[in-house]
């Protein structure tokens, strides 16, 4: 017995162990791939010539891309984005919470506001804001305001007043889940360390929440970027009306919806790129490591390329 | 000397299911206090009644001479506003089985979080004493990790750390030790015992009974929502009067 283990540890001539030596074995062909992306490509060829052939004058967009009127109909479209988003987000935090309240009063009242404002379309409730003068001939309030209803509610304010009080209902959704997804013995530690339950919630609820919260809010950012061009109905001049209103001057009506879907898709990946780096920054502390940005990974396969090919030339 | 905690009588429920019936203890100050027993017994829900994380259906329970949760006038009983009840709680510190870091935080920072707070200390004075504490359960050179890069016997040191940064005169330990790898018990151990010789009045829910013996100074067996024997910890674990406490310790120890 002993004998075998010394020869086999020792190796039969007596000299050291060697490490065993590296795998290099030849790694399953997906051929499967190379079929599939080449039939891809075709038909985007395929329908990109298609659109190429068709009789739109693709020359009018450029000219009019970077358009004065156009450049400030995307102003608008973004300022209605971030505010309402800004609504929806402080709106529905302060929704979730009540819904999850004990006072059977507050969460009632949320789960009105709730069941109301997402059970309605947005469109419609935005048209709505425009004619409630119907109901309310002036605003006053007090000494400090007082305007006939039509005035006060300009299409700037019913644009972000119907897209932000909708987007809190959904918001209330989405955070009640990010609130309820923290675990509980979080709660009892803060609660045996003699904090409130307002600092709880602040210190260490809500920060754990936002995980669970951000990455459907990025989604719902780039939906309220695409639902803005609704408020055109209510004669605010965002991207889509402006690109409507160039495309009827200049008779070139199809072009400008192209024109705005471009821009629509540029704004929209530029916030997804935003949405990556803030997920990151909420998973601080929920893994090891964090996993490498784009960049990171670019150089990474760099240095790993020319750290693969000074192998096989020192191997050649 | 004086009671630091003392039950009268104290029953709980969860719905239909009555899991205290009925206890009648006293914790001295200064005194290392262990609740052994089986699991589903009671004694971890007794503990979370002493700091109110758990209401109390019927009884006295009470802690340094106060009523926990409510306040007695006459011979009425008003329920405490959640502010009240928080601020007793400063002073009452709470291990848990599980840990329960804040994951967002660092050792250091999940150390300073109540005494920043709660207490409203400096951030430059709560980081000084968090690292003291930090070097005091022997984690000093780990201040600037998150938990999850921690293992669980340092996790619940830091958690002990973390409860004694708010200056507790009085220690809950919700069976620290049941999550944690065999190998890694031992250094956590290490602190509870330092704490005990420090002179801290410390409540121990626990299944080590090498501990128990060691370090406790009293020593209560529950079993289905009752006390069903106390004493001496090396009396009762050594010589046990009880048939049920007898038939226990014969499958732990």
């Amino acid at each position: 017995m002993t004998v075998d283990i010394d020869k086999t540890a020792g190796g039969p001539s007596g000299t050291p162990p060697t490490p065993p030596e590296a795998i290099k074995a030849i790694p399953v062909r997906h051929y499967g791939r190379y079929v599939s992306a080449v039939v891809a490509i075709a038909l985007l060829v395929a329908v990109v010539y298609a659109f190429s052939q068709g009789k739109i004058n693709w020359g009018a967009i450029p000219d009019y891309f970077f358009d004065d009127r156009v450049l400030t109909g995307m102003g608008k479209t973004l300022l209605i984005t971030v505010l309402a988003m800004l609504i929806g987000v402080v709106g529905g935090i302060l929704l979730a919470v009540m819904r999850l309240s004990k006072n059977p009063v507050t969460s009632s009242i949320a789960w009105f506001y709730i069941w109301f404002f997402r059970g309605t379309p947005v469109l419609v409730q935005l048209v709505v804001w425009f004619n409630l003068g119907l109901v309310f001939e002036y605003i006053n309030l007090g000494p400090f305001y007082r305007d006939e209803w039509s005035d006060f509610m300009t299409p700037f304010l019913t644009a972000l007043l119907g897209l932000g009080l909708n987007e809190a209902a959904y918001m209330a959704e989405i955070c009640r889940a990010g609130l309820l997804a923290v675990d509980e013995g979080q709660t009892e530690a803060a609660h045996a360390l003699g904090m409130s339950h307002a600092k709880t919630l602040r210190r260490i609820v809500v920060p754990q929440a936002m995980r669970v919260i951000v990455p459907p809010t990025g989604n719902e950012v780039i939906n309220m970027l695409k639902t803005t061009s609704l408020v055109s109905v209510v004669q605010y001049a965002e991207l889509f009306r402006v690109a409507q209103d160039i495309g009827q001057t200049s008779g070139a009506p199809a072009e400008m919806l192209f024109l705005a879907a471009a821009w629509y898709l540029l704004l929209t990946s530029v916030f997804s790129i935003g949405q990556y780096y803030l997920e990151r920054y909420y998973a601080r502390g929920s893994s090891r490591s964090l996993p490498p940005t784009p960049l990171q990974k670019i150089r990474a396969n760099l240095f790993s390329l020319s750290n693969r090919s000074s192998t096989t030339g020192g191997a050649a | 000397m004086t009671a630091m905690v003392k039950a009268e009588g104290v029953h709980k429920s969860f719905g239909a299911v009555e899991v205290l019936k009925g206890i009648d203890l006293e914790v001295r100050q200064g005194e290392v206090f262990c609740l052994i027993g089986p699991s589903g017994s009671g004694k971890s829900t007794f503990l979370r009644c002493i700091n109110h994380l758990e209401k109390i259906n019927a009884g006295r329970l009470y802690v340094d001479g106060e009523l926990v949760g409510y306040r007695q006038k006459g011979d009425k009983l008003y329920e405490l506003k959640d502010s009240e009840v928080a601020l007793k709680r400063r002073d009452i510190g709470m291990v848990f089985q599980r840990f329960n870091l804040f994951p967002h935080m660092t050792a250091v920072e999940n150390v300073m979080e109540a005494p920043v707070q709660v207490k409203g200390m400096s951030r430059s004075q709560a980081r000084d004493r968090a690292r003291a504490l930090l070097e005091r359960v022997g984690l000093g050179d780990k201040a600037g990790n998150y938990p999850s890069q921690l293992s669980g016997g340092q996790q619940q040191r830091v958690a002990i750390a973390r409860a004694l940064a708010m200056d507790p005169k009085l220690m809950l330990f919700d069976e620290p030790t049941s999550a944690l790898d065999p190998e890694l018990v031992g250094d956590v151990l290490d602190v509870m015992r330092d704490l005990a010789e420090s002179g801290m009045t410390m409540v121990v829910v626990t299944h080590e009974m090498g501990f128990a013996r060691e370090v406790g100074d009293s020593l209560v067996f529950m079993d289905n929502g009752v006390v069903v024997e106390s004493g001496n910890p090396r009396d009762v674990l050594t010589d046990p009067q009880h048939e049920r406490t007898k038939a226990f310790l014969s499958k732990v120890l």
